[in-house]
């Protein structure tokens, strides 16, 4: 990238904020603070802060539109309040995209990982092949090498869009498993 | 936008199989979203109210059989999976029968046969309530949206093409075409009995041969394997000889 920068001026705060802003709408992808602090050739506190400012000023303004961490980076997305007006706009509806089964089995890799299929097979009594498919296919989840035991068999684990399409900052933000037995004695 | 692919949207309490006999003539049989044995079995265990740490055994064994019957009575293809968990049902039952106190006090409530059950049962619960939270995730990652894709070099590759782009690709298409000339191959196909007579012929004629001459005259791989195993033939039944002067040396293959 040559983005011809003349005189080495030091930036105000305002000015890495905006230009954080930016960067931000432009990525495709959630934008690491690693990387914002590459192209802007700031330290990582000082971006840092900058985007907190941001967060701010968008919480503090009540505007349409979010600043969120997920999936380590940043992104700019609309407000969950307005999805009606959004989607109607959008012409879609929201959607299942998986299958009860193929929910059940990224639970488990999402827990268990890195998990195989004979260890999902025993959580889920049942053939997991087709949802694991589908879940690769979807790109949920990805190979992570072969366990180094009888038949070697391949390990899954959840991607990083699996993080994006399920709105986590990162996999400490699933709730502890353990969390669910209070529900277990609870719901049978 | 987005396409209206697999719309699919499942209520997690509310998408449970059942079914209604109320008459002998009119069954009514609702299929839920239904993953697996284990789920079956808890959703057994929740209609009869059982406890599952105290799981009525014979009572669920036999609803679980009942329900097993009727798929297989309306031609459901059932899973395996669905077999094994009606034998270790069974089995269960069965070792429930047998009474526990002749080993003794001690060892009355050492061993339950229902455990190894009630944990995985337990265990598949958990993850079907993460599998619930995920969805709930997933469904409220949804109201959020993000911008459509920024054109840019790398996924407009129209910014890139100019006339002269357009030309090059035409002229390769008729190039193509051009191209385009028929040939037929005929699949060439030697049996081994016909690699038999060739070889046997060959060493008849010459009186002895070498062996690598043999194998530089056969064009496809297909023709070596079965020049090599012709060769073999031939010596096993004796018709041939196989003689090496010296070690490493050539091998020589000689009438008899």
């Amino acid at each position: 990238m040559d983005l011809a920068i003349e005189e080495k001026q030091p930036r105000s705060i305002g000015e890495i904020v905006s230009i954080v802003e930016a960067l931000i709408f432009v990525a495709d992808e959630p934008i690491t603070s690693k990387l914002l602090a590459e192209v802007l050739d700031e330290n990582r506190e000082t971006v840092e802060s900058a985007i907190e400012n941001l967060v701010r000023e968008y919480d503090g303004r009540e505007s349409g539109l979010q600043i969120r961490e997920i999936a380590g980076g940043w992104q700019l997305g609309t407000r969950t309040e307005f999805h009606d007006e959004v989607r109607k706009f959008l012409k879609t509806r929201p959607n299942a995209r998986l299958s009860l089964a193929a929910l059940e089995t990224l639970a488990v890799i999402a827990y268990k990982q890195p998990a195989t299929i004979p260890e999902i097979l025993e959580i889920r009594g049942v053939q997991s092949a087709s949802a694991i498919k589908t879940l690769l296919d979807k790109r949920l989840i990805a190979a992570k090498g072969r366990k180094e035991t009888v038949g070697r068999p391949m390990q899954y684990g959840t991607s990083k869009d699996f993080l994006i399409q399920f709105g986590l900052k990162d996999l400490s933000e699933l709730p502890s498993i353990e969390d669910f037995e209070d529900l277990t004695s609870g719901s049978v | 936008m987005e396409q209206p692919t697999e719309q699919l949207t499942f209520d997690f309490d509310k998408v449970q199989p059942h079914f209604n006999t109320e008459s002998p003539d009119d069954i009514k049989l609702t299929l839920g979203e239904f993953s697996g044995p284990l789920d079956l079995l808890l959703f057994l265990i929740k209609q009869e109210q059982a406890n599952i740490f105290d799981i009525p055994i014979a009572k669920i064994a036999d609803e679980y059989l009942k329900y097993i019957r009727l798929m297989k009575s309306l031609d459901i293809s059932l899973a395996a999976d669905f077999i094994v968990m009606a034998a270790t049902l069974i089995e269960i039952k069965s070792k429930m029968l047998l009474p526990r106190e002749i080993f003794g006090e001690a060892e009355a409530d050492a061993e339950d046969p229902r455990q190894e059950l009630i944990d995985r049962l337990l265990e598949h619960q958990k993850f079907k309530n993460a599998a619930e939270v995920l969805y709930e995730f997933s469904i409220v990652e949804q109201a959020v949206f993000t911008r459509g894709q920024i054109e840019s070099d790398e996924n407009n590759v129209e910014t890139n093409a100019s006339v002269f782009d357009l030309l090059a690709v035409f002229q390769k298409i008729l190039a193509r075409h051009v191209k385009e000339v028929q040939m037929e191959i005929a699949r060439e196909e030697i049996s081994l009995a016909e690699m038999l007579k060739r070889i046997r012929e060959r060493i008849y004629n010459a009186g002895e041969i070498d062996l690598v001459e043999i194998f530089q005259t056969m064009r496809t791989k297909q023709e070596i394997v079965l020049a090599f195993i012709a060769v073999l033939e031939l010596v096993r039944t004796e018709s041939v000889k196989l003689t090496q002067s010296a070690t490493f040396g050539e091998i020589i293959l000689r009438k008899i």
